[in-house]
């Protein structure tokens, strides 16, 4: 430990749920200006953890004490516990997209005289505050023009605005790239200097390596160990090895790809943005997925992937101008989604929340909400095959869940992710476009998502991986495209992909298509 | 409580258990006060007064949860009034005509409507606030904004019964052979239930659960159907509550088993991840919205048959029932959320609610604000519950009891589905910024 004083301590926490309990007598201790990571698998409880200690499940409804700044706290919700100094960053930014960073920043306390909001007062201070964060757009931009990486910066803005003394981060850097990633991490670094403590939950092993003094493990609701980062001299395996009671042997499956001819073929791929005609989303792209082949998708935040996929599927994003699709050699039209999923195409998207899953749905009715035709007879839905179906994905992935008839917001992310890519498998696309589909997955979740992956490879399907995790589409994939600001660059095999290479054609126009 | 949570909740049995038991509080209530509320010829009145709250509610729920709202259901509740009323008084239509009439004019206004909402994306708000002003002026400029009476042999659908046969019980033998079917299916449904969860490979409820859950049922059927046979001489089952019967049983069913109804839960729930999952939102916002219109039409012929004649100001505030009924009977605001048979009951308390405040001689002023007080407590609740992460009223009542179907009380934490833009084809530039 940094030796700080003791500014938390969470001693014997239980929190049930009807049906589950998330923790069971979890306790920690957080010294004061130290980093402090919370590592475990999907479901573990993290999260549950840290919303009971910033008072979104209210006192009364765990048991156990938590000792924040030498006194028994008892937060009746997240107004109190802010009080005191301990702001949540929850993984779902809870910031409003139509409103200003300022409007964002002062959003329920904005500085005002006489009733009256003091503008010029609020504009001033959220420069500063956005300065010590490390951003530089203007206070008045709107939030919804901002990308994730620079929400999550406005999210830690409005936080020192509360003056925080803990700030908890939940999955801070899951939808942030490497180099947002960095910022991140060191102005999380800075703000320790300036004696905030912070507590940080991650499935990205190595930036706890790089940045967290001290790292409690927890596995299924309890406290496994508690580890002193530089003491201990902890690397990601001796992590992983807590997380999960055994070592991984490695972070891939082993697979001997079997790569059939072309069989998916993109040809002059054109696409505007949907507001803004002038601006070209995809320009000309051209690419083929082979059978049984993983095809990966790298490129920076923002670069045209998911634009590109979303296009694809059904023109469910922009406005489509030009270019083919090639299907078994046979010109396919996608102008609605139903099309694109009738012509084998499943786009599994990177916003499983937004995106990929209504969050009333049960996990059954999750399942089969995009293959209902396959069990529905005259319009009638089977309740019987759909119990099937959703018994038989959730046996065969793993999913963490105490029946199909849970509903999927009590998932944790992981296992939701799980059902997502079950909605999909269950569609029996030929084409599988998975849009970072490891996103806020812990390491043993991923290994076996990457056998999923594999699997579904082997059956002979095409495979479009985008992910922003360099390492994971250089153990995945077959072969590499690169995208910069909605061209495709530059297409490396296997072999001659690396980081490096990535790196160079992800960031330069220069293309380079054979 | 986990013994009646495991005779009301889940396995195909009743789910509203918390809005039954606010109905049944309701009617002990006025029936200790007056005496009268469970009275039979109060009770077939109240079928016979508040039917049409009941037949709107049905649309209603389905609009509602698709995310929309419908202001214009009195003003086209009365358009088609007027017009059956006038093709039967004036160009002397025989009235089985006149009704085929009445639903076409539904489907083309609700076509209408459901076009500006859901091709045009004018928001339901406004096209059927619009409506309401364009349908309410129809009536009026139809009807010269006076009331038409119409023919004997109409009102049956709205006034009528079922006709007696068979040897004279002193009860009304239709409505004995009705309650006996009912009871019948009740029993045949509750056996496939427990079949279907063994096929399914959950272990099916303990038998006393599924004992006493019929027990319950068929005993509020039978007396029921002992409530409407003994009424005075002449009254029997109302045909309204037959149509009514037809169509709740009708509407849960494609809620609850077609792929419309999934398609319209998907929609409501996450409209994006709907579409992307091949969902056609714009035709489900249509067909919806038509649906309503449709049911606006039969809710308006059932009250011009009740009422013997068309008026001008027929409908007026109808709409505020409707929705009233929908919210009070568990739907979420945001949408994706509600039952058919939760707004049935819903609709149910208000119409008891009504009907037992006119019978305790509530000044009518007061009754319509008592109405309004009931319909933003239940909504407040609802949102307030919503707000602190906690079950809606329905979830907050039944929380002991049932586990909800749907997943009601979704909004712990992050509360997201409240917060998705619409659809992805309102609002591309919140997808990807
Ligand atoms: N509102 C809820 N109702 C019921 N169960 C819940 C609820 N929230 C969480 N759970 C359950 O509690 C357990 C812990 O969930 P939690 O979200 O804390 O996991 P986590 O460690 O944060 O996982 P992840 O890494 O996937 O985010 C899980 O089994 C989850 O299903
Ligand atoms: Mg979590």
């Amino acid at each position: 430990m940094t030796g700080g004083p003791t500014i938390l301590e969470m001693r014997s926490i239980t929190k049930e749920f009807p049906g589950v309990k998330a923790l069971s007598d979890v306790s920690m201790t957080v010294a004061a200006g130290e980093i402090h990571a919370i590592c475990g698998e999907n479901g573990a409880g993290k999260s549950t953890l840290m919303k009971v200690l910033s008072g979104v499940y209210p006192y009364g409804t765990y048991s156990g004490d938590i000792v924040y700044q030498s006194q028994v706290v008892h937060f009746s919700g997240i107004k109190q516990s802010e009080a005191a100094g301990i702001v949540i960053i929850h993984q779902e930014l809870a910031l409003i997209p139509e409103l200003s960073i300022t409007e964002n920043i002062f959003l329920g306390n904005e500085p005002s005289r006489f009733g009256v909001i003091d503008w010029e007062s609020a504009h001033r201070q959220a420069t500063e505050l956005l300065a010590r964060v490390g951003l530089n757009d203007d206070p008045d931009t709107k939030i919804k023009s901002l990308g994730v990486g620079k929400q999550q910066l406005v999210e830690i803005a409005k936080a020192l605005h509360k003056s925080v003394k803990l700030l908890i981060l939940d999955e801070p850097t899951a939808a942030l790239n490497e180099s947002e990633s960095q910022h991140l991490l060191e102005l999380i670094v800075g703000l320790k200097g300036k004696g905030v403590t912070s507590i940080m939950i991650s499935h990205k092993l190595n930036e706890i390596e790089q940045v967290a003094d001290t790292i409690t493990i927890i596995r299924d609701g309890k406290t496994i160990e508690t580890l002193d980062v530089k003491g201990d001299g902890v690397d990601e395996d001796r992590i992983i090895r807590g997380m999960v009671g055994r070592s991984l042997e490695s972070r891939f499956p082993e697979r001997t790809p079997n790569i059939g001819e072309v069989f998916f073929e993109v040809r002059d791929w054109n696409v505007q943005h949907p507001l803004d005609p002038s601006r070209m989303v995809c320009k000309n792209e051209n690419f083929v997925v082979r059978r049984g082949e993983i095809v990966g998708f790298a490129g920076l935040m923002g670069a045209g992937r998911t634009e590109l996929a979303m296009s694809l599927f059904g023109h469910s994003y922009g406005t489509y101008v030009s270019g083919e699709i090639i299907k078994d050699g046979k010109p396919i039209k996608v102008n609605s989604v139903a099309q694109a999923i009738a012509n084998g195409i499943g786009y599994v998207s990177e916003d499983r929340k937004a995106l990929g899953l209504n969050l009333l749905d049960t996990i059954k009715r999750a399942t089969v909400s995009a293959g209902l035709a396959k069990i529905t007879t005259n319009g009638v839905v089977s309740s019987v095959k759909e119990y099937e179906t959703a018994e038989r994905y959730r046996t065969m992935l793993r999913t963490k869940a105490s029946s199909v008839n849970e509903g999927v917001t009590k998932l944790s992310g992981g296992n939701q992710q799980k059902v997502v890519l079950a909605k999909w498998m269950f569609t029996d696309p030929d084409i599988l476009i998975l849009d970072e589909p490891t996103r806020g997955i812990d390491v043993g979740a991923k290994f076996e998502i990457y056998g999923i992956i594999q699997e579904l490879a082997s059956q002979g399907k095409g495979i479009i991986l985008i992910s922003s995790e360099l390492p994971e589409l250089l153990g995945l994939s077959d072969r590499i495209y690169t995208i910069f600001e909605g061209q495709i660059t530059n297409e490396l095999t296997a072999e001659e992909a690396n980081p490096e290479s990535l790196m160079v054609s992800m960031t330069s126009k220069r293309t380079n298509v054979r | 409580m986990k013994s009646i949570r495991k005779i009301f909740g889940g396995g195909g049995g009743v789910n509203q258990f918390g809005m039954i038991i606010a109905l049944v509080a309701i009617i002990i209530v006025f029936q200790i006060a007056t005496g009268l509320t469970l009275n039979p010829t109060n009770v077939i009145n109240v079928f016979l007064q508040y039917s049409y709250i009941l037949i709107l509610a049905i649309g209603m729920v389905m609009v509602i949860v698709a995310g929309h709202i419908d202001l214009s259901v009195g003003s086209v509740a009365a358009f088609v009034g007027i017009i059956v009323a006038q093709s039967m008084a004036v160009w002397h239509l025989p009235w089985p005509l006149a009704i085929v009439l009445g639903l076409v004019i539904g489907v083309l206004v609700g076509a209408w409507q459901g076009f500006w909402v859901a091709y045009v994306r004018v928001p339901a708000f406004i096209v059927t606030l619009a409506g309401q002003l364009i349908f309410r002026g129809g009536n009026q400029y139809i009807g010269n904004s006076t009331a038409l009476p119409v023919p004997e042999s109409y009102t049956v659908i709205g006034a009528g019964f079922l006709p007696d046969f068979g040897p004279d019980f002193g009860y009304s033998n239709p409505t004995l052979l009705i309650g006996l079917i009912v009871v019948v299916v009740l029993i045949i449904r509750e056996i496939r239930a427990r079949a279907t969860r063994v096929r399914m490979g959950a272990e099916p409820q303990p038998v006393w659960a599924s004992v006493v859950r019929l027990i319950v049922l068929c005993g509020i059927t039978v007396y029921a159907t002992y409530l409407f046979a003994s009424g005075r001489a002449g009254t029997s089952l109302p045909i309204v509550a037959i149509i009514l019967g037809v169509l709740i049983i009708l509407y849960s069913f494609v809620t609850n088993t077609t792929v419309f109804g999934r398609h319209l839960y998907a929609v409501g729930g996450n409209s994006n991840a709907a579409v992307l999952s091949g969902v056609n939102s714009k035709r489900v916002n249509f067909f919806v919205m038509l649906n309503m219109s449709v049911l606006a039409s039969i809710a308006g012929m059932v009250f011009v048959a009740y009422s013997g004649s068309s008026g001008p100001a027929d409908g007026t505030g109808w709409e505020l029932d409707a929705i009233a009924a929908v919210f009070v009977g568990g739907a979420a605001v945001a949408g994706g959320i509600g039952t058919i048979t939760g707004s049935i009951i819903g609709g149910l308390v208000l119409a008891f609610l009504a009907n037992g405040l006119s019978l305790v001689g509530t000044d009518a002023n007061l009754v319509l604000i008592i109405r309004g007080l009931v319909l933003l407590i239940a909504v407040a609740f609802d949102v307030y519950s919503k707000v602190q992460g906690r079950p809606s009223v329905i979830g907050y009542l039944t929380r002991n009891f049932t586990r909800k179907s749907g997943g009601g009380d979704a909004s712990t934490g992050t509360g997201s589905a409240t917060e998705q833009p619409k659809s992805i084809d309102d609002s591309p530039q919140v997808l990807l910024p």
